[in-house]
């Protein structure tokens, strides 16, 4: 590709697999536990990180050379809630009814630890460009394994995806259901997206041995 | 780079300017947006208020909550919403802007002591009447409120909730319509004590068949959110308790 070059495509596609934000890092490990109930939530999660992640990147980056060390970490907390605050305002006056589906949101966007990690470990040591890629790589990451997760408990959980019947209807005992089937309750609350997250580590470490951390 | 970014000059004086760009940018955006959202927050409460008493776009389907258009929401509002009411004590007036009053507001100065306004909205559709009382009540993780429609036996006709930070796919699924269809025909009276909808665990009727039992079927995951909506709405029946008896049908 003309555009990237290997060392910045390998920004985009390390954290998708072997770097991985969540599974590697154990990074945003409370948001992905938090909102990932339902497949939806979890996609609106993953593009609203992408968007800050990629924007917060780019200015700390651009700040880099004259953000005192000392108080580094608040400005950064300062820049994200500023981006965050700034989205849902235009938001809540142009797109209502999308502001009120973030606005639960907001807070854990805020706090998501891997937006403070990158800022840290990438943007204040590296140019916009690449910070932005890297940005973008690490909230596709994240964003992964948080459809992944939201899959799963969504599907087995509640029997539908983004919200539609897919099995058949509980109630009436339809589709899946008439053969005994059940939801799984537990799949709806948040201990079941640790152990998901818990068999995609697994299954990862297990096909890439080199992963796997010595003790 | 010349400038000495360790310095302690520096370090107060950055975190100074960028205060103050900080400040000035979301202050001007807040003034700015200030009218745009502001309309948006009136159309979305004459939408909810329409919803409970059964002016929406709702398909048959039991599928999702469809209001009214925010274009045409406001003259909805006003054919559809014959009068609005503020309780204040003993008295009883009419005021145009009623659905504006902030409920949270007039029940921490009740808290207080003070003189609180209740207000209460009556809607007619079909030749029948609808009594639209709003709520506002705790969930697990913050505010929850709503409208409930009634008539004139204390039979709920509709009912409408929303939230500001429950969780997704568990106790943010009060505002699901499958949930809030589950409230239709349930009565607030038993006997004739006002008693309310509890929203319950063992009620062991996933398909709300039984209209009479004073309880709803519960939400999987969702306890605290689901008590919060029982406290909500037996609160808000006691409240308008004597505003209730002066219309119910005898």
């Amino acid at each position: 590709m003309a555009l990237l070059s290997k060392k910045d495509t390998n920004l985009i596609t390390d954290p998708l697999a072997d770097n991985n934000p969540i599974t590697i890092q154990v990074l945003g490990i409370c948001s992905a536990l938090a909102i990932t109930a339902e497949l939806k939530a979890s996609l609106v999660m993953a593009v609203s990180v992408m968007f800050v992640l990629g924007a917060g990147n780019v200015v700390i980056s651009l700040m880099r050379n004259i953000i005192p060390s000392k108080i580094r970490i608040i400005v950064q907390l300062i820049v994200v809630a500023t981006l965050v605050i700034i989205v849902d305002q235009v938001l809540k006056a142009y797109q209502y009814e999308l502001s009120k589906t973030l606005a639960v949101f907001v807070g854990l966007i805020i706090t998501n630890c891997i937006i403070m990690g990158r800022f840290e470990a990438f943007a204040l040591a590296n140019g916009p460009w690449r910070s932005f890629l890297d940005g973008i790589g690490n909230s596709l990451g994240y964003g992964i394994i948080l459809v992944i997760v939201g899959f799963f408990r969504e599907l087995l959980g509640s029997g539908t995806l983004f919200g539609y019947p897919v099995l058949g209807d509980p109630i009436t005992k339809t589709g899946l259901y008439a053969t005994g089937y059940e939801n799984n309750g537990f799949m709806i609350i948040p201990p079941a997206a640790l152990i998901v997250v818990g068999i995609i580590i697994w299954v990862q470490r297990s096909r890439n041995p080199a992963l796997v951390e010595e003790n | 780079m010349a400038i000495k970014t360790d310095s302690n000059v520096y370090t107060v004086v950055f975190a100074a300017v960028m205060v103050v760009v900080v400040g000035s940018i979301l202050a001007f955006l807040a003034s700015a947006l200030r009218p745009n959202i502001k309309e948006n927050e009136r159309f979305e409460k004459q939408q909810n208020i329409l919803y409970a008493m059964g002016v929406n776009e709702n398909g048959d389907d039991a599928g999702s909550v469809n209001f009214i258009p925010t274009d045409v929401v406001e003259g909805e509002f006003s054919s559809y919403i014959k009068e609005q009411l503020v309780i204040q004590g003993d008295k009883i007036t009419q005021n145009d802007e009623a659905y504006l009053i902030d409920l949270k507001k007039q029940l921490a100065n009740m808290k207080k002591g003070e003189e609180y306004k209740l207000p209460v909205f009556i809607g007619e559709k079909d030749g029948k009447k609808f009594y639209i009382i709003p709520m506002y009540g705790k969930g697990l993780w913050d505010a929850i409120w709503g409208f409930i429609a009634l008539d004139d036996t204390m039979t709920v006709q509709g009912v409408y909730f929303d939230h500001k930070g429950e969780t997704p796919g568990l106790g943010a699924n009060i505002k699901m319509r499958y949930f809030m269809d589950d409230f239709k025909g349930e009565s607030i009276l038993k006997g004739t004590q006002y008693a309310g909808i509890a929203v319950a665990k063992g009620n062991n009727d996933p398909l709300n068949k039984t209209k009479d039992d004073n309880e709803v079927d519960a939400l999987a995951g969702a306890t605290i959110t689901g008590n919060g909506v029982s406290a909500m709405i037996k609160e808000t029946v006691k409240l308008y308790k004597p505003y209730l008896e002066t219309i119910r049908a005898k």
